[in-house]
């Protein structure tokens, strides 16, 4: 990360759950914690969100999924960046997502995974020591 | 009025464990109340007798000595047949009334077959597409004895359209048939976003669909105006209030404006609130609701009958207060939520599951959830007597409380012109993203502690089961929806379709083109895009 820039991150809400509480909050304490935010908002395709990290060129994507589709579309998302040589931007999943599909999800390149009850420093913790560039 | 004394009732005595005392609306509780503080208290113009103007005290006059709440768990996941198993399960166990959560693809009007329902068919509540899905949810379950809710907000007049039908295919008349539709697209656009079309025609939609109930479906409930989902979303109880009832006059007022007249219409709303910790603050917050929509309805918009001023509502507890850290504790909030919406006058009540941070419940969370309302109902003692917190100088003071504060809100939503002008100046939006940043920072700083999360906590592992949805229901819900569509009079269909697209274009009310619509078993999704030609499709801004 080189010094004097802020860290850029884009949060979105993959699929059509619109439950945004978690998303909105988490979007805030980024920006409060020094970070560039960028909220898509939500019902976002796997290539609206692919094209929005070709566009503002991220250093985090951060997605909030509550409905139980990530093992669906998570893996479609990181194959659509890979698919645009995009390999050096940290994507993370939180919300609700059982313990048994985080291997899953790991294997196809997602981290994070904060859930229900995670306290907002911990994910600006994360994000700061899990940049990949 | 005379002079309070302070001193002896606001000021904190040493040692007290905090400076200040504030309920979840931000609300400084006093430490003693005294009869002072309601001393301008009319139990007449203010109160009430029970089941009387302005029904501060309750819908009705004996309560729960006549007839307890209805029990009314809100169940629906994976298929039609998955979900019509659960139905029988909760009425086998004492439920009395039906509640269907519907798939996230149904909510949008968004058919199986299309790629956004990718992931999403049947994870968060059942997924039905054509009336062969409605056919089979309520199969054996006769529908002129049982109520049924469907939380259902776009689509909604399509709902209600494929229950007449689904019930008329039973051998029933649609003048049996009891139940509500939420229908409340208003707090879509305020917090929980299941929208589809812009604002104004939407509001035809709904016009149109307590128009049509109006004659023909006499005993439906025609919206479920909900505070629910902006509390869940991050707003205070107060906002939740203020917001819900602001809703419930807007309705009242597209309704006159098209000419029907609030005594035959009004009867028929229906409200849903939340229940969250504070349980004192619920109960408050319930009591004003009704004072509040007593007050409105007979003084501004001229309602004559009782029952137009007769505010009756649902409640659900807080699903935004469940942990999924030790989630057994979730019981326990439960408990007290439940209560709270009894001590409220609640018409209806859903318990959440304990493991509903986690999932979906389980039979076994299902069950301890219903189990909670009896045991409320049968063994506490509460339902014994009506309002009985009624004369507590705490709660008709903070009833008063809520009321104002209620009413100040209502001042400022004015100056916006009304609901739907403050929708698109993001006032409800902006004020829901304060209030959730606002107590999430107070949780974190602990000034408020939540027991398992922030204070008393464990880390051990969760080993809570969890309800998991097939991945195989997506599939077979796509070839179903497929073979319906090979087997079904297609001809006739497009003339139905086209017929209803032409209604859309004018000013007619919908429903009966819709009603044709879904007996040709039409998709959901089909009659939306359909609509969606003529309306349009609305679009928010992503404020934080």
């Amino acid at each position: 990360m080189p010094e004097g820039r802020k860290i850029k991150v884009v949060v979105c809400k993959p699929g059509l759950d619109g439950h945004d509480r978690g998303a909105k909050v988490l979007a805030r304490a980024l920006r409060d914690a020094g970070m560039e935010v960028i909220y898509t908002g939500i019902h976002n395709t796997p290539e609206d969100i692919v094209n929005t990290v070709i566009q503002e060129d991220p250093d985090v994507v951060m997605l909030s999924m509550l409905s139980g589709a990530h093992n669906a579309l998570c893996p479609v998302i990181m194959e659509k960046l890979k698919e645009n040589g995009i390999d050096d931007v940290l994507v993370a999943v939180g919300g609700i997502i059982p313990n048994e599909d985080k291997p899953f999800l790991e294997k196809h390149g997602l981290k994070g995974f904060h859930g229900p009850g995670t306290e907002l420093k911990t994910i600006v913790e994360f994000v700061k020591n899990n940049l990949k560039r | 009025m005379t002079e309070i004394d302070e001193s002896k009732t606001l000021k904190p005595t040493k040692g007290e464990r905090k400076e200040k005392f504030r309920n979840l609306s931000n609300i400084e509780i006093k430490k003693l109340y005294m009869p002072d503080h309601i001393q301008d208290l009319n139990y007449v113009m203010d109160l009430g007798e029970p089941g009387q103007y302005p029904f501060t005290r309750g819908a009705y006059k004996n309560m729960y000595r006549g007839r307890l709440w209805t029990m009314r768990q809100f169940a629906g996941f994976g298929n039609a047949e998955q979900t019509n198993q659960r139905y029988k399960f909760l009425l086998e166990h004492g439920q009395t009334g039906l509640s269907v959560a519907f798939s996230l693809h149904t909510i949008y009007g968004i058919e199986a077959v299309d790629e956004k329902a990718l992931g999403e068919i049947g994870k968060e509540g059942v997924s039905i597409d054509t009336l062969k899905d409605m056919e089979i949810l309520f199969a054996g379950i006769d529908l002129s004895k049982i109520s049924t809710s469907m939380t259902i907000n776009g689509p909604a007049s399509i709902l209600l359209a494929l229950y007449i039908v689904t019930a008329e295919n039973q051998g029933h008349t649609p003048d049996q048939l009891r139940g509500t539709i939420q229908n409340d697209i208003l707090k879509e656009y305020i917090a929980q976003k299941s929208w589809i079309f812009p604002p104004e025609p939407s509001m035809r939609l709904i016009v149109d669909t307590i128009e049509y109930c109006t004659k023909n479906v006499p005993q439906w409930y025609t919206i479920s105006i909900s505070g629910y989902h902006i509390r869940e979303a991050g707003s205070t109880a107060v906002q939740e209030l203020a917001f819900t009832l602001a809703d419930g006059f807007a309705y009242v007022e597209a309704a006159m404006e098209r000419g029907l007249d609030v005594d035959d219409f009004a009867p028929r709303l229906s409200f849903f609130f939340n229940s969250h910790n504070n349980l004192f603050e619920e109960v408050a917050k319930y009591r004003a609701a009704r004072r509040i929509w007593a007050r409105h309805m007979k003084n501004k918009y001229g309602a004559k009958k009782a029952e137009s001023m007769r505010l009756r509502f649902h409640t659900q507890t807080a699903g935004v207060s469940l942990t999924a850290q030790e989630p057994e504790n979730n019981i326990v909030r439960v408990t007290l939520q439940g209560l709270a919406a009894v001590l409220g006058g609640t018409q209806s009540l859903h318990t959440n599951s304990f493991d509903e941070a986690l999932c979906l419940p389980t039979e076994k969370a299902a069950k301890i959830a219903l189990r909670t309302q009896q045991i409320i109902a049968h063994e506490s003692g509460v339902a014994d007597t009506v309002d009985p917190l009624a004369g507590s100088y705490y709660v008709e003071w903070l009833t008063n409380k809520m009321e104002e504060e209620a009413e100040a809100y209502f001042q400022r939503i004015e100056e916006f012109g009304g609901v739907i002008p403050a929708i698109k100046a993001n006032f409800f939006q902006k004020e829901i993203a304060n209030a959730s940043y606002k107590y999430q920072k107070e949780v974190e700083n602990k000034e408020r502690i939540i027991v398992g999360v922030n204070d008393f906590s464990q880390k051990e592992p969760c080993s809570t089961p969890l309800l998991k949805i097939d991945e195989e229901i997506g599939k077979q819900q796509v070839e179903s929806l497929q073979k319906i569509k090979q087997e079904r009079n297609n001809e006739m269909l497009k003339e139905k379709l086209e017929k209803l697209k032409k209604a859309a274009e004018g000013t007619e009310n919908l429903m009966s083109y819709i009603i044709d619509a879904v007996r040709e078993y039409a998709s959901i999704g089909e009659i939306i895009n359909t609509l969606k030609d003529v309306f349009g499709t609305y679009h928010e801004d992503s404020i934080y």
